[in-house]
């Protein structure tokens, strides 16, 4: 375990420490009849020689992470001097990829996660006074979107959103607008995203705060019933106090998925409009000349995100450990 | 009076309850009748301009080959495109994750449960930072030494780096289940004269039956459902489904075969529907073996 998960946080920091050998240059004369001419060729036996050296690369220390495609200090910086105004300032920001996608993944983390904690109480509550024998089937059915493969899952919907598919031709005719389709504009993009972010997750909550309602104690309740509380109340001051604990833990669960959200943008094929920080770490490493560094780089960046938004909940996880020892 | 109100409230209430089940339920649903049934449609029909009432019909499909279903996308996926060699090496992946995550979770995790020091919590917060970081920033560290020592490419290389990551989480899950059984049961197991080893596999593993099937289901569907490690790690001819209907896409949305990938999509899914159906109670249990405790 050692070796599979450390080392690669290891090897990852240092890829993203060294950038690709620059080819080498060698200067050859060219001698025919009419004289000798310089030229200046790249020698690729000695590139190749030097990447076997140090299959690394040179290494830059720490400028992969403040050049244009991350951190990018100096843009940021200038954009910060010569904004006309807070809109112009988060245009051109917006307008560096890894910024970029920054701000999907956190605008789409912390709008789903909410979204399908509400959507998945409100499903327990209304499953849970079902009849017994229609439960088992509405289980079954409410945990198919979560358990299927999620580019599966996204593939599914995109066809369906499709100008051709099903939903996407029923929005033209409830809009009255033969060309509007969900793909062409980034805002749309965002939004169908987020709703299968939800539509992926909200069985997860939904099973957690069912099991949650099982273990309701009925006397609270029926007290509730004598000293007149209606069904509203009810749920407000008792089922939802009594929820609270499982609410904390589906909102961890869901902030750690939601952050990494990847393969939707993937099935979505929306990496036009929308990037992650998981999508573009993925594009890197799958494009031609795969840029191993630039991904590390984005890599490491990525996990410090993660333990910052991990940071609170770890010290707390420890506190109770302490606790209880 | 006052009954007569409350019993209209709860006609009410149980209308709207009831709708939004319904409305839920199709919502959750749909989209995978949907999809099943359109994939036995030509393109036409199931991308249809006019009127997408040809979906269901299959006006197109009739025309083109007699009846409303043809299985046309499922040939050209499974023979044409070669879907059935990616169906065996995600048999493979699955198979071989589950068993080896499961022999080192199991004994793992029996250890650190009887072991008593405080184990417990770092693997806690292991399983947790793994929980949380993206598999694919790992994946750009395994590339280069993968790359160098001619790793890459294979199947077995990928089924270690899933079980890799997969293992904290198994070892979490097991060992809150393995807490479960009280140390008495070994104890007087090896009274009657087991050694330490046989009392783990004559007494405490039947206990555990419920336990190691529930995380043997999680860790499948950890190795089934991955998209970035096995788009990453796999060379072409050892691709696993998924990675394959990606494949699919680029390849076949300008061909003109998107029912390929249509017909793909739904034989990746119909395993996931059998397991559903199969595993329903471990599967839910599993989801909430952590929450319920705190």
């Amino acid at each position: 375990m050692l070796l599979f998960i450390f080392l690669p946080i290891v090897s990852v920091v240092m890829q993203s420490m060294h950038i690709d050998h620059e080819q080498v240059f060698v200067e050859v004369e060219n001698c025919d009849f009419f004289g000798c001419k310089k030229a200046t060729m790249v020698d690729a036996d000695a590139t190749a020689e030097l990447k076997k050296e140090q299959p690394l690369g040179r290494f830059v220390g720490l400028s992969n992470y403040i050049n244009r495609a991350h951190l990018a200090t100096s843009e940021v910086a200038d954009a910060w001097r010569n904004k006309d105004s807070l809109g112009d300032f988060y245009d051109r920001v917006y307008n560096l990829p890894l910024y970029r996608a920054i701000i999907f993944t956190l605008v789409y983390t912390f709008t789903v996660t909410p979204l399908l904690i509400i959507l998945g109480f409100l499903i327990a509550i209304a499953v849970n006074s079902l009849h017994q024998r229609l439960k088992g089937l509405v289980i079954f059915f409410s945990l198919l979107p979560m358990i299927v493969t999620p580019l599966v899952g996204s593939l599914i919907l995109f066809w369906m959103i499709d100008s051709r598919g099903i939903i996407g031709h029923s929005l033209q005719m409830l809009f009255d607008d033969p060309d509007l389709s969900l793909k062409a504009s980034t805002s749309l993009t965002w939004i169908t995203l987020m709703v299968y972010g939800v539509w992926h997750s909200a069985p997860f909550a939904f099973v957690i705060f069912y099991a949650g309602l099982q273990t309701l104690p009925q006397d609270t309740l029926e007290s509730a019933m004598i000293d007149g509380a209606s069904r509203w109340e009810r749920i407000r001051y008792v089922v939802i106090p009594h929820l609270t604990p499982l609410v904390t833990f589906v909102a961890l669960i869901q902030l750690m998925d939601n952050f990494r959200v990847f393969e939707p943008i993937v099935g979505f094929n929306a990496s036009a409009h929308a990037t992650s920080l998981s999508s573009i770490i993925y594009t890197d490493l799958g494009g031609e000349s795969q840029l191993l560094s630039s991904a590390s780089t984005t890599s490491v960046l990525t996990i410090l995100g993660v333990i910052i938004l991990l940071s609170p909940v770890l010290y707390r996880t420890w506190r109770d450990w302490e606790r209880k020892v | 009076m006052t009954s007569t109100v409350v019993e209209n409230k709860s006609i009410k209430l149980r209308l709207f309850t009831s709708c939004f089940i319904a409305l839920w339920l199709l919502v959750a649903a749909f989209p995978f009748f949907w999809t099943f049934w359109g994939s036995f449609k030509v393109e036409l029909d199931f991308f249809s301009k006019e009127n997408w009432m040809n979906a269901i019909t299959g006006i197109r499909t009739l025309r083109e080959h007699g009846t409303a279903f043809t299985i046309e996308g499922y040939e050209g996926a499974w023979v044409q495109e070669e879907f059935w060699k990616a169906v065996i090496n995600t048999a493979l992946v699955c198979l071989f994750v589950v068993c080896t995550s499961l022999t080192i979770g199991t004994l793992g995790a029996y250890a650190l449960s009887r072991s008593g020091f405080r184990y417990a919590f770092w693997l806690l917060i292991i399983a947790l930072v793994f929980r949380a970081m993206p598999p694919i920033t790992l994946v750009a560290g395994y590339l280069l030494p993968f790359f160098e020592w001619g790793l890459w490419g294979k199947l077995s290389t990928t089924i270690v780096v899933l079980v890799a990551i997969n293992q904290p989480f198994t070892l979490w899950m097991l060992h809150s289940f393995f807490q479960k059984i009280p140390k008495d049961l070994d104890e007087s197991a090896m009274v009657d004269g087991c050694t330490h080893f046989q009392a783990f596999r004559y007494v405490i593993l039947p206990v555990m039956w419920p336990g190691v099937i529930t995380t043997g289901l999680f860790s499948f569907l950890l190795a089934y459902n991955d998209f970035a490690v096995t788009a990453m790690l796999l060379s072409k001819e050892n691709q696993t489904m998924v990675p394959k209907i990606a494949g699919f896409l680029g390849t076949t949305q300008t061909e003109g075969n998107v029912m390929f990938a249509v017909a793909a999509v739904v034989s990746a899914t119909a395993p996931l529907f059998v397991l559903v159906m199969f595993f329903q109670r471990q599967i839910v249990s599993g989801l909430t073996a952590g929450a319920v405790k705190g």
